[in-house]
């Protein structure tokens, strides 16, 4: 038997994942507009190259690379625990999650423990992001719809609060550099504890406020609702991540599949989408950040007492084994992962990031064939991207 | 969820023939990979995708490594002629001398592939692949028409190593621009000079920027001294 | 000049009196508008500087125009790479006089963390004029407040006649600065030898001060 006689097809025609060739109708040529880099709603510097005809989107190319700053290759010249600084700096607005995601791939690749307290405060600082840079994405969609700001204010205001926390904690306000491999740099103190108890507990009202201000908006429904429809077979084919994986209806979390850290002991429920457009994402990240809430309030109420480094954690001399690993987690964007090759030196063969913002914009030209260009820049919203992330 | 073995057997039933060989990895994250050979590997990443039990739907992350030239010395022992006087008599004989040679063993480039099911919740799967060498020889199959989520990460593996991903639906630069011509994230990369002075300068970037200085100099120099 | 006590007791009287220069300045100082233009990480602090905790806008700063035709000031937020430089440079040269440049954030002032990488440009005042640098990865929003005080009293400062008067009322003055073009292993030019002058070193404090190295 032949391999060529084996290869069947199945009853998808090959080449089914390509988005589909649009004809404009009418004569007339296409205007080609080239939205960004210098774009108010582009997120930073991204630029789409976009043929328009008339208002309908034609052809849609993405343009990367206004913000490529060589992590990976700087990383090379480092050691381990060298690049940590400059993980916070890819998704920019969640730092502490890309620190973890750094020190979960190292310790994956060296096998070191880490001690139940710091899990425990890996997952308050973690979920305490995730509230952080959702309220932001949602504040940023409903800016690009025109709302001038005031949303944004609401999130801010409530990131300022988590920001107070994280600077009395790691000394830094967005760049926090505060994970290492083998647990975190420096522990909480119990008035910490404390004040982050009372942030949490105003937590709801923040979201209470911020959905009865939005959830039934007249405008904001007219305009969300049945656009950037993304089917879940075509999401999965190409990588989707995150929000915007589970607004398309894939039950798949990797805080749920993979079970990183202590995530297994915390209930928490998984929201789906059913329609799969841009108002599912949106109403999607609200209602993580109720999720996020629980798992907050357990956690402060859990959290032992202890060490939160490995005793036996090497900090000078940090060579581990050659070898490779891929570590991930589930942060807020999306599926953030680290790819580490080790050669035995300190500093590593091979670093890579996989990012999810970048990789949830492949379906973008997908989503936006045949809408409005007025749409394209709510479904952009809504892949919610960063460009540190994007481009590294 | 299957050890690699077990999915070596599989592929093996199921496609006989297509040249699949097990990457060990000694670190304690226990992912080991499976190696694909060129011609086949489409084929294999179709059947990893549509088997009814690994149902690898899911592409994670797919990148690249450049493994450069290694040059090896070693001491061989061969059979040379000698001649050697023994009681005032000189006499060749055949005899064996080692003799230390030195051979470039040529490098090439990787493209490494991470998959996993979603329908499933397992993973992850390995999947290398290697160039010929890392010079004219730099062509691999792309898997976009299996996994979509390749599309973006093939066009940065080709520009920033320089793998030719052949069936790839839209292959350009990704973060350079398009007039630039090097493989920036290969092992032997030359920075460009645009290195000005830095105030407390050391090691190599000491050795920089005194030879940005001798540079600009010798310019200076020479296009006063027309 | 008249002297503070006499202004002061006018002003009692409800007489004010002041200079055309002082009057010229406030007017100008007082209503800088920023253009909206965040690069990378800088730009989410310069966004928080706007919202309602460190208001930006009581000092002038009252909206950020996405048009660089109709901003006063830009603020590059953020690590400018060689892909982004030609881009910056034409929104500069697009911008009305009088424009001026704050350039927040250590990326944005040499490069930053990123200095060796090939894609970054070592410090946009390789190619246009900078007026305030902020120091920090990413600063304070205290810290633009800060910067953009300085602004404000650097431009208090400019007199409307002699050496030191701003560029649009000299008609000689230079306001647009050449783009850079994609090379092929870089930008050409590297720098724009008018408005960044290559440092000369002294000394690498190996042989001692005021030796040549």
């Amino acid at each position: 038997m032949t391999l060529g006689a084996f290869i069947q097809e199945k009853n998808k025609p090959e080449g089914w994942n390509r988005p589909p060739a649009m004809k404009p109708d009418g004569d007339g040529e296409l205007l080609e507009v080239a939205m960004g880099p210098h774009h108010p709603s582009t997120h930073g510097v991204f630029r789409m190259d976009v043929s328009l005809d008339g208002e309908r989107v034609i052809r849609l190319k993405p343009v990367f690379g206004y913000l490529h700053r060589n992590h990976e290759k700087l990383a090379e010249g480092m050691s381990y625990l060298g690049s940590m600084p400059f993980t916070d700096r890819l998704d920019y607005i969640c730092s502490l999650t890309n620190n973890w995601a750094y020190a979960l791939a190292v310790e994956e690749l060296t096998g070191q423990a880490v001690p139940e307290r710091a899990e425990y405060l890996r997952v308050i600082l973690g979920e305490l992001t995730r509230i952080v840079n959702h309220a932001s994405s949602i504040g940023f969609l409903i800016q690009e719809m025109g709302a001038s700001g005031t949303p944004l204010m609401y999130a801010f205001k409530a990131r300022e609060n988590v920001l107070d926390l994280f600077e009395a904690l790691t000394g830094a306000r967005m760049m926090c550099n505060y994970m290492r491999f083998g647990g975190c740099r420096v522990d909480a103190s119990p008035a910490w504890l404390e004040d982050t108890r009372k942030v949490v507990a105003g937590l709801p009202q923040f979201v209470d406020e911020f959905e009865r201000l939005l959830t039934g908006n007249e405008i904001l429904m007219a305009r969300c609702q049945g656009i950037g429809i993304l089917k879940p077979e075509l999401a999965v084919n190409a990588g989707v991540t995150g929000p915007m994986l589970r607004a398309s209806g894939v039950n798949y979390d990797i805080r749920k599949v993979d079970g990183y850290g202590i995530y297994n002991r915390f209930p928490f429920r998984v929201p789906l989408g059913e329609h799969w457009d841009v108002y599912d994402r949106f109403m999607i990240r609200l209602l993580e950040i109720r999720e996020s809430i629980k798992i907050l309030e357990q956690a402060l109420k859990e959290i032992p007492t202890g060490t939160v480094m490995d005793s036996k954690a090497k900090i000078r001399g940090f060579r581990p084994k050659p070898g490779e690993a891929y570590g991930r987690i589930e942060a807020p964007k999306g599926e953030l992962g680290f790819y580490l090759i080790s050669d035995g030196g300190p500093n590593p063969y091979r670093y890579r990031v996989r990012p999810p913002s970048l990789i949830n914009l492949t379906i973008l030209e997908d989503m936006s064939l045949g809408q409005n260009v007025a749409d394209v820049v709510l479904i952009f919203g809504s892949v919610d991207i960063v460009l540190g992330e994007v481009d590294r | 969820m299957m050890t690699v073995e077990g999915i070596k057997m599989m592929i093996d039933a199921a496609l006989p023939g297509s040249g699949v060989e097990i990457v060990p990895n000694p670190s304690p994250s226990g992912q080991h990979s499976l190696r694909l050979d060129p011609r086949h590997a489409v084929a294999v990443a179709k059947f990893l995708r549509d088997d009814e039990e690994l149902a690898l739907d899911f592409l994670s992350n797919a990148t690249g490594v450049d493994w450069p030239d290694k040059e090896v010395t070693e001491k061989v022992k061969v059979t040379r002629p000698v001649t050697k006087t023994l009681e005032g008599v000189e006499q060749t004989t055949e005899e064996i001398v080692e003799e230390t040679r030195k051979r470039v063993e040529p490098g090439c480039l990787e493209a490494v592939y991470h998959l996993y099911s979603v329908a499933k919740k397992h993973g992850p799967v390995v999947i290398r692949m290697k160039t010929v060498n890392r010079t004219d020889q730099v062509e691999l199959p792309s898997l976009t028409s299996i996994w979509r989520s390749a599309e973006f990460q093939e066009r940065e593996i080709f520009d920033l190593f320089g793998i030719v991903f052949k069936g790839h639906p839209d292959l350009r630069r990704l973060l350079m621009w398009d007039g630039f011509k090097d493989h920036p994230m290969r092992r032997d990369y030359i920075d460009p000079d645009d290195f000005e002075y830095e105030p407390t300068a050391h090691d190599e970037v000491l050795a920089r920027a005194a030879a940005h200085r001798a540079a600009v100099a010798n310019q200076e120099g020479g296009s006063a001294g027309k | 000049m008249v002297e503070e006590g006499l202004k002061i007791e006018l002003g009692k009287q409800g007489v004010f009196v002041t200079t055309i220069e002082e009057l010229y300045n406030w007017g100008r100082r007082s209503s800088i508008w920023p253009m909206q233009f965040g690069l990378a990480c800088c730009a989410i602090e310069m966004i928080a500087t706007t919202m309602a905790r460190y208001d930006m806008a009581r000092f002038g700063a009252e909206v950020f125009r996405p048009s660089p035709r109709q901003a006063d000031l830009m603020i590059i937020s953020g690590t400018v790479t060689k892909k982004m430089a030609p881009q910056v440079v034409r929104l500069y040269n697009q911008m009305a006089e009088p424009k001026y440049v704050i350039a927040m954030g250590a990326c944005a002032i040499s490069g930053g963390p990123f200095k060796q990488g090939y894609n970054v440009l070592k410090g946009i005042d390789r190619y246009i004029p900078v007026d305030v640098h902020i120091p920090g990865c990413p600063p304070r929003p205290e810290a633009l407040l800060q910067a953009f005080m300085t602004l404000q009293k650097k431009i208090d400062a400019q007199p409307l006649t002699g050496e030191g008067r701003p560029r649009f009322l000299d008609a000689k003055a230079q306001g647009e600065f050449p783009v850079p073009e994609f090379g092929e292993h870089d930008l050409e030019p590297s720098s724009n030898m008018g408005v960044w002058p290559v440092p000369v070193v002294i000394s690498t404090g190996t042989k001692g001060p005021g030796t040549r190295d």
